[in-house]
């Protein structure tokens, strides 16, 4: 049983390929994220990380190619997005049937990522990092079986960061949608993921499984082994003896 | 639920086959309907105008609407006709265009003025808005016999009177606009040294460019309407001058020929206007939820 869940995919992309005014930025690209599995999507700036989210979500078509996604699948962006003029409980139902739409379910969602006390905040007063984790608590009360993720800790403080990332390991192994993230940060795209993509000219240029035991952290030998792979795919090459900052 | 994996083996479907996806998954590909041709659009602009059109036509032309209420587009077009050639009617739409430019030009122009120094400073606001609400109340038809005595029956009386007129819409839309801009931008802008007029014209002017445009679209529209007022009264040229004219004669086609030209200035306007959106706000071009 198991093992089927494991290897049914949440998403497929195949021979995706997308070009801007005749600017080719995705050229037949083939990803497929199971259920209950996190990948992360590394690549330098500029690359099509965020264009080929988008069209995982459904925000844009491929130019050629096509996806397999399932109906309930939701992202969390670089920036919260919330609704500025609902209160931060609606922000979080917004969108489902009215019936569903329930202040109840709403506050559940906000407990799971600790904000139960915020429900009746209007979305301008909160924090970064608080305005971000209502996004999340947005894109996990659809029980979404695919969950995608832009660089949702981006702008956050390093112990925001760690925090957050905390928070969606332990939500996305208890909700198990398969998990796309897309992060400039090696490390933590080895911390978090199963598995770990490197795109690169508008293809997948490496696609490693991370095999290091749960609850991660970071450093140790076989982390840094790992992480200096990617960062070396990613053109960055560091001397052995550089220690992790 | 049916199961298509077989163990430990990825259902990877080949691209482009017509088979179902598995389990629940949706097919998204590239879009299959190739973006609306312009003309098309251009088209569908035109259906609502040529129905009217025909609707005019067939109930003028039915005698369901008898010829002294409205005249049929066949008298209308005489009417033009004879107004064109016979009459100066182009030295008239001139004079009035004018009028109209003139006085949109004015009333825009310290409008926006007033309504960015209200937008921006607290003292501005203090001082200018409670008077401006005030004189915005004020009916700006009712003004027009004491223009006439304090300006006579004279240009300059007109074109003051269109621009007061066109002053309040520009003033409430370009205030508020400024008063709208994102504050964190402005922020941003001054911590790396942009100051004052700089600030404004790079910066709060731009940002606010859609608020004011639409105080601009707004401000063209009753434009043509203080026209109509103004060249009523007092004028021996002019559009609304062959309005008051043929009224008192009783001339339908004249009038519908008039208001026929009136629609066509308002669009004109307001294709003015658009224009000058896109030349404006290049950032805007794909519009956000469209
Ligand atoms: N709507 C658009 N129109 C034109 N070009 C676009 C558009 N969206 C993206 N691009 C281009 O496609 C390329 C990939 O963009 P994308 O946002 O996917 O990069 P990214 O990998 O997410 O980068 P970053 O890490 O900086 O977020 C960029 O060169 C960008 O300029
Ligand atoms: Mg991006």
């Amino acid at each position: 049983m198991s093992v089927q869940t494991t290897t049914t995919p949440a998403a497929v992309a195949l021979a995706v390929g997308k070009a801007f005014d005749g600017r080719s930025v995705l050229e037949g690209l083939d990803v497929t994220v199971a259920r209950g599995e996190f990948v992360a999507l590394l690549g330098a700036s500029g690359s099509g990380k965020t264009t080929l989210l988008r069209i995982l979500a459904g925000i844009e078509a491929p130019t050629t190619g096509e996806v397999l996604v399932p109906e309930v699948r939701t992202v969390v962006y670089q920036e919260p997005r919330l609704v500025a003029s609902m209160r931060v409980w609606r922000n979080v139902v917004i969108g489902l049937p009215n019936a569903s739409a329930t202040r109840a379910l709403a506050v559940d969602a906000l407990r799971e990522v600790g904000l139960d006390d915020h429900a009746d905040a209007w979305p301008g007063t909160l924090s970064g990092g608080e305005a971000q984790r209502v996004a999340l608590a947005r894109a996990l009360v659809r029980q979404p079986k695919l969950l995608l993720l832009d660089e949702p800790f981006a702008a956050l403080d390093a112990l925001t960061r760690l925090r957050m990332q905390d928070l969606v390991a332990h939500l996305c192994a208890r909700h198990r949608p398969g998990v796309l993230l897309v992060t400039h940060d090696v490390e933590e795209a080895v911390v978090l993921a199963d598995r770990v993509l490197v795109l690169r000219e508008g293809r997948i240029s490496v696609d490693l499984p991370v095999d290091l035991p749960r609850p991660r952290r970071i450093g140790g030998p076989a982390f840094d082994a790992l992480r200096d792979r990617f960062l070396g795919e990613l053109g960055v090459h560091r001397e052995a003896a550089t220690s992790s900052d | 639920m049916t199961q298509v994996a077989a163990p430990g083996v990825m259902t990877a479907p080949e691209p482009g086959s017509g088979t179902a996806p598995p389990d629940g998954l949706v097919r998204l590909g590239p879009d299959s309907a190739p973006a609306r041709r312009r003309r098309f659009s251009f088209a569908l602009r035109l259906v609502i105008p040529v129905a009217v059109f025909l609707l005019w036509w067939f109930l003028t032309g039915t005698h369901v609407i008898p010829a002294t209420a409205l005249s049929t587009p066949r008298a209308t077009w005489d009417s033009f006709t004879y107004l064109y050639n016979r009459q100066d009617l182009v030295g008239d739409v001139g004079v009035s265009v004018r009028r109209a430019a003139l006085g949109l030009a004015l009333g825009a122009g310290v409008g926006t003025a007033l309504g960015i120094i209200v937008g921006l400073y607290r003292l501005g606001e203090e001082l200018l808005d409670a008077p401006m609400q005030m004189l915005r109340m004020v009916p700006y038809p009712a003004l027009i016999f004491l223009f006439i005595i304090w300006f006579g029956v004279g240009e300059t009386g007109k074109v003051l009177f269109i621009g007061l007129a066109t002053l309040f819409p520009m003033y409430l839309n370009t205030s508020n606009g400024v008063r709208n801009v994102d504050r964190r931008v402005v922020e941003a802008a001054r911590s790396f040294g942009l100051q004052g007029r700089r600030l404004v014209r790079q910066v709060v002017v731009p940002l606010a460019m859609p608020s004011i445009l639409t105080g601009l679209r707004f401000a063209a529209g009753i434009s043509v309407i203080a026209l109509v007022f103004t060249e009523s009264i007092g004028a021996n040229q002019g559009i609304g001058y062959l309005v008051a004219q043929a009224n008192s004669l009783d001339q339908i086609p004249v009038l519908v020929v008039c208001v026929i030209i009136y629609a066509i200035l308002g669009i004109a306007a307001d294709l003015l206007v658009r224009l000058l959106e896109r030349y404006a706000m290049p950032w805007r071009r794909h519009s956000a939820v469209r």
